[in-house]
């Protein structure tokens, strides 16, 4: 699985192992030599077998993901049977629990999985940071500042319902999502985006919208504080097709946007005067990019609440699969789809009584990720 | 330790000193002095001020000749427990924020951005939740060991991190810490009513509702912390100079390293058990403290103390007067208070460098 393929195709990469890796490192490295050029009119890429594969395998994991997730249950059906469903055949019985009862949480699992990998990826190549992501920059804490008063202040004992919570709770977190990143923005902007800034400036954002977050929570009725803290958490509790409709068309307009966005992320590798020597007009993609991050990030915030860490983690798992300069954007999102379908497994059936929120289980996973990254990388990719 | 207590302070050291000390020396001494005034004043108001209004006759009665009229009962059971928690706990946080920022050589240390707040919440409602405990002074020392295992791993995580511990690292690893705990003690309380409801008024950050012992019970270990602390900074002044010129002094840097992390972690641990999680206060004190005083930490924990004493308590004071008749919690009150003041300190042009 070098990456030099020179045409040989998938099979014959996947074939060649490690040993085929080791042998084309030597030549192969060096600038284009050894790899076959993509040319289309002005646009031109190169072949690297991992950016097919890659997303491949992952596609699979997602997609045996989505069929366990379903299977399992209150009442568990076979494998062979949700698959066969799946494909379009099937019992009736079975085709009624998997269409109407567990397909939709598992999707909604996908989607939201997919736009925070997503966000993540964009956010961590523009940054060129690895500990960079809406979870530490709080726009996910500004986000569900946001839908806890749409869910506190909406009436006592949890009768936010109808209109308001279909509406409402997603609005609200947006809404708040894209405030806490104006506000991020306008703190750390001085002369430019320094990242170590942004960072700091999302640290400090992040404590005070805790905190108003904290005291919401003691404002409200023990049942409502119950209710917000499980949103709070990350949950797929409860997701329906609903549910799935509204992040299923936020992925597909806005995934083809970050792609054709995300074009000159190859210049970023280098430093800011260099991309601009290049050619690439770094201010006005960068901020569309960004604006896409956030929205990615607070829609899926809206629909199932903030996951820890998926945005944070699912990009550096990806880059490290695919061996690209920066975070590749479809498999970080195929990453992010797959990561928290898998988590949303384990966290149903972990404990016998109790679903847990899928984001503890994330969070529990992620946190000690992070923490590694930092003893690895350390100061020296962060400055 | 004997020689690092009497090591001589480079700051001061060499012949400027004869010139510059006598004044820089009055000017602290007199600082000293306006923020001991500060203190009785912001301890006045707390006590005179809070959500009825009380004239100052019904207050000076509560305090002296308590009768038992509705004015006495709200002033001894109240707030002067609460004030006196307030100047405790805050007193402590400075101190314990200054010792962090010196040892770590890092201007943004602080208890609630390292995580260490959140280890001690877990702790807190795990002992709730799994060992059934619900009096206040049951609980209160489970949050002091998770203080110091939180501030033990973030501590770690942060100086293992290749380059040594950069603010942004240690920002980070605390970020991390505090994610990581946090989620485990929402899956802890998320199915437990009681527990959750122990949870959120506790990771609030307050001083209100905690009787008066409580005061009484913490402080043996807020002055044991103190003390260590006052003992910890001649070395500390050394070791400001780098590592290397500390043990070229005379000091022993691994000793001087664990006193000053026992002093953070008994004072951190029983204001954070005993109060909740406020945040910024020894971030916010230390730096006016340094603004003020100089380098010289022997200086900067008297004054950060006596500095995070007075804001704790001035923050209690108004987070009562904004939202009467219910009151904002002191926790909530210093967050919006420092975290501009963070931000402030992190947009500098020319960063801090301690």
């Amino acid at each position: 699985m070098g990456e030099s393929g020179t045409g040989a195709g998938m099979s014959a990469a996947v074939e060649t192992g490690t040993a085929g890796r080791r042998a084309e490192r030597g030549p192969g490295r060096g600038p284009v030599p050894g790899r076959t050029p993509l040319r289309a009119g002005p646009v031109s890429a190169v072949w690297r077998p991992r950016a097919v594969l890659v997303p491949l395998v992952l596609a699979l994991l997602l997609a045996a993901a989505i069929v366990v997730n379903t299977a399992r249950g209150t009442s568990a059906l076979p494998l062979g049977e949700v698959a066969e469903v799946l494909l379009g055949g099937g019992e009736d019985r079975s085709r009624i629990v998997v269409m109407r009862l567990r397909l939709p949480r598992s999707l909604v699992g996908a989607l939201v999985g997919a736009a925070l990998g997503l966000a993540g990826a964009v956010i961590q190549g523009i940054a060129r940071n690895p500990l960079a992501s809406p979870d530490i920059l709080g726009v996910t804490t500004g986000a569900g500042v946001g839908a806890v008063t749409v869910i506190v202040m909406g009436g006592a004992y949890g009768s936010v319902s109808g209109p308001l919570a279909d509406v409402g709770i997603p609005a609200a977190a947006v809404a708040g999502a894209l405030l806490t990143a104006v506000v991020i923005y306008l703190l750390a902007v001085r002369r430019g985006l320094n990242g170590y800034r942004v960072l700091l400036v999302g640290v400090g954002v992040n404590a005070v919208l805790a905190s108003v977050l904290s005291w919401l929570l003691i404002k409200a009725d023990i049942v409502d504080a119950g209710r917000a803290l499980i949103w709070l958490n990350g949950s797929l509790n409860g997701a329906g097709w609903d549910t799935v409709r509204p992040v299923g068309w936020a992925l597909a307009v806005l995934l083809p946007v970050a792609l054709v966005l995300s074009f000159p992320f190859g210049a970023l590798v280098f430093d800011e005067d260099t991309a601009r020597g290049l050619g690439v007009r770094m201010t006005g993609a960068r901020a569309a990019l960004l604006l896409t991050a956030v929205l990615l990030t607070a829609t899926a915030t809206a629909a199932a609440g903030p996951i820890a860490f998926v945005a944070l983690a699912c990009p550096q798992i990806a880059l490290r699969l695919a061996r690209t300069g920066h975070p590749p954007l479809l498999a970080s999102a195929l990453t992010g789809a797959a990561v928290t379908v898998w988590a949303d497994v384990l966290a149903r059936t972990a404990f016998p009584d109790i679903q847990l929120p899928v984001g503890i289980l994330t969070a529990a996973l992620g946190a000690p990720y992070l923490l590694f990254l930092i003893v690895r990388s350390g100061k020296a990719r962060t400055s | 330790m004997i020689e690092a207590l009497s090591a001589p302070v480079p700051a001061e050291a060499g012949s400027p000193r004869r010139q510059i000390a006598p004044e820089r020396s009055r000017r602290r001494w007199a600082g000293l002095l306006v923020l001991l005034a500060l203190v009785a004043l912001t301890l006045l108001l707390s006590i005179a001020f809070g959500a009825k209004p009380l004239s100052p006759a019904q207050v000076w009665h509560g305090l002296w000749q308590p009768a038992g009229t509705e004015g006495d009962i709200i002033i001894r059971s109240l707030r002067v427990p609460r004030t006196a928690l307030a100047l405790v706990a805050g007193a402590a946080l400075g101190v314990a924020g200054a010792l962090m920022q010196g040892h770590t050589r890092n201007p943004i240390a602080d208890p609630v951005l390292l995580g260490i707040s959140a280890g001690a919440g877990m702790c807190v409602v795990g002992s709730v939740f799994l060992l059934g405990i619900t009096s206040l002074y049951g609980y209160v020392w489970f949050g002091f060991a998770g203080a110091l295992g939180a501030s033990v791993l973030v501590f770690l995580v942060g100086t293992a991190a290749r380059g040594g511990a950069a603010p942004v690292t240690l920002a980070l690893a605390g970020a991390a810490a505090h994610a990581l705990f946090t989620a485990l003690t929402a899956g802890m309380v998320i199915f437990d009513r009681q527990a959750l409801d122990t949870y959120r008024f506790w990771t609030v950050g307050s001083v209100s509702g905690r009787p008066l012992e409580l005061t009484w019970q913490i402080l043996p270990f807020i002055a044991l912390g103190l003390a260590l602390a006052a003992a910890n900074a001649p070395g500390l002044n050394a070791l400001s100079l780098g590592e290397d010129v500390a043990r070229a002094l005379g000091v022993r840097v691994g000793a001087t390293r664990a006193v000053g992390m026992a002093a953070i972690t008994l004072l951190t641990g029983t204001a954070v058990a005993a109060c909740g999680p406020i945040g910024f206060v020894g971030l916010v004190a230390t730096h006016v403290a340094r603004y003020f005083t100089g380098p010289d930490y022997r200086w900067i924990l008297v004054y950060a103390g006596l500095l995070g004493a007075s804001l704790t308590t001035a923050a209690d004071t108004l987070g009562r007067l904004v939202a009467r008749p219910g009151e904002l919690q002191v926790g909530i009150m210093l967050a919006l208070i420092g975290a501009p003041v963070f931000i402030h300190l992190v947009r500098r042009r020319k960063p801090v460098r301690l």
